[in-house]
């Protein structure tokens, strides 16, 4: 850049000096000058209606390791967090765009006013029934240990997932999925090392993770049941048969908590998809509250 | 201000956009051009307008709005009037993009350089449990004895090292 302005300058200069919306990165649209063409026999609905389930899952988690930041027990971690976090938000920010470029943008633009792209739109003005993520990721933090636990799960769903989606037939969503692919395997890898650390740690360090898995598996129930949605989109060849994931997720998390020492419990049975379909407990309406709340009152805030 | 004459290649006077959009570095590693990083995938003229391809490193990389802004400033700034600036997501960027001058810069700078990324197969990612190695170099000393500090730094494409020997903490771009 040049050498006599600052960044902010340079961002201004790009808008036309007219200020930046407060909440959202608006100024980088993330799909610019991406082909977004829907190819053929693809249903633009559903594909939106799926952009958001991922879309919404990588949101939700990213608010929730972000509550660590000046909470966590050491500095190193703090910034993992915040890492991770990072990465799921680019990953969010792709696929509500995504979502957008189809038209699904919900009720979120009867709200926003038109200068707000789509994907933070979707991100600060959609009502949390609205949202499509899945209980395992809506659920409080916990202790340290819980939180870990919860991430290798949905590290683990996720990339499992995402390795799949690589060869969807949707170009957009095979390229997102390419990309966070690399990023979801040391998400993965650095859960697992430290669920590793905390089993096969102290006596409290193992009470505590063997207590945070117990807390986590049921959200494990609703994650493999495909909705109406996914089953068409998977017949299309652009979605991702959860239950086709269901055994590879099962086998890493039993080799991890094997190797940690951690009684793995019965796995919960299979049940019909709840989040997926806008069904949320109060754990996603207080976070959405949190998320939301200041854009919510100052919509046309700038700076 | 009368307008340079434009030819039909899109330059300006002799002046190339690429070597213009080549100039431009990055915000948070500024030692480094986009070109160098690997993220400045192609610069050409359609029908007069200069078409920008770049690559976001990880997907939440939060420069990429800087980068887009600072190469359409600094393209008008040499006379381009019509400059679009478009992401290209496919194929995902790899650190072994960074080219043999930005490794060279990024060292002298301080940064260790990354090794060679992970290959990536189809299907299932394999699971890995032990520790992460790292193979780098001391940028102060150049001793090889190091040891990693933290998996994640400052940004999302840093580690955390510390060199054994001169006891130098250092960053290091991590391999992806």
């Amino acid at each position: 850049m040049g050498h006599e302005e600052t960044v902010y300058e340079a961002l201004d200069h790009a808008h036309g000096g007219e200020g930046q919306w407060a909440f959202g990165t608006g100024f980088d649209e993330p799909l610019a000058g991406v082909d977004t063409t829907v190819p053929e026999g693809i249903d633009p609905a559903d594909l939106g209606a799926y952009c958001l389930m991922l879309g919404d899952d990588a949101l939700v988690l990213a608010q929730r390791l972000t509550e660590w930041m000046t909470n966590a027990p050491e500095l190193e971690e703090e910034v993992a967090f915040g890492n991770i976090a990072l990465d799921l938000l680019g990953q969010a920010r792709l696929l509500l765009a995504r979502a957008g470029s189809v038209g699904v943008l919900g009720r979120s633009r009867e709200r926003a006013t038109a200068s707000i792209p789509d994907e933070d739109a979707l991100a600060f003005f959609r009502d949390p029934g609205e949202f499509r993520s899945t209980a395992l990721v809506e659920a409080p933090n916990g202790d340290f240990g819980r939180t870990m636990v919860r991430l290798l799960a949905a590290a683990t769903v996720r990339l499992a997932v995402f390795a799949q989606l690589r060869e969807s037939r949707d170009p957009v969503l095979a390229a997102i999925a390419a990309k966070g692919v690399h990023e979801l395997t040391y998400h993965r890898d650095h859960a697992a090392r430290w669920v590793l650390r905390l089993g096969d740690g102290t006596e409290e360090s193992h009470r505590r993770a063997q207590a945070g898995v117990d807390a986590v598996w049921p959200l494990l129930a609703d994650l493999f049941t495909p909705t109406d949605v996914e089953t068409r989109l998977v017949a299309a060849g652009v979605a991702v048969d959860p239950a086709d994931v269901r055994a590879e997720v099962r086998s890493v998390l039993t080799r991890v908590l094997d190797q940690a020492t951690l009684q793995v419990p019965a796995w919960p049975a299979d049940a019909p998809p709840r989040g997926r379909t806008g069904e949320h407990g109060p754990e996603l309406t207080e976070l959405v509250a949190t998320l939301q709340g200041l854009a919510r009152q100052h919509p046309a805030a700038t700076w | 201000m009368t307008a340079p004459t434009r030819r039909r290649d899109g330059r300006l006077g002799g002046i190339d956009p690429r070597a213009v959009a080549e100039t431009v570095t990055d915000p948070e590693l500024p030692m480094l051009t986009l070109a160098d990083l690997g993220v400045l995938r192609d610069v050409r003229t359609e029908d007069g307008t200069v078409v920008v391809e770049i690559t976001p490193t990880y997907s939440g990389c939060p420069a990429m709005g800087v980068m887009r802004a600072d190469l359409v400033h600094a393209l008008h700034r040499a006379g381009f009037a019509d400059v679009d600036v478009r992401t290209v997501l496919s194929p995902a960027w790899s650190t072994d993009w960074i080219s043999a001058a930005g490794r060279r810069k990024l060292a002298a700078g301080g940064i260790a350089p990354p090794g060679k990324a992970p290959v990536r197969a189809a299907g299932p990612v394999p699971l890995s449990l032990g520790p992460t190695r790292r193979t780098a170099t001391c940028p102060v000393c150049g001793s090889e004895d190091t040891e990693q500090t933290s998996e994640f730094g400052p940004t999302a494409c840093k580690a955390l090292l510390r060199c054994r020997v001169c006891g130098e903490p250092f960053e290091m771009i991590k391999e992806i």
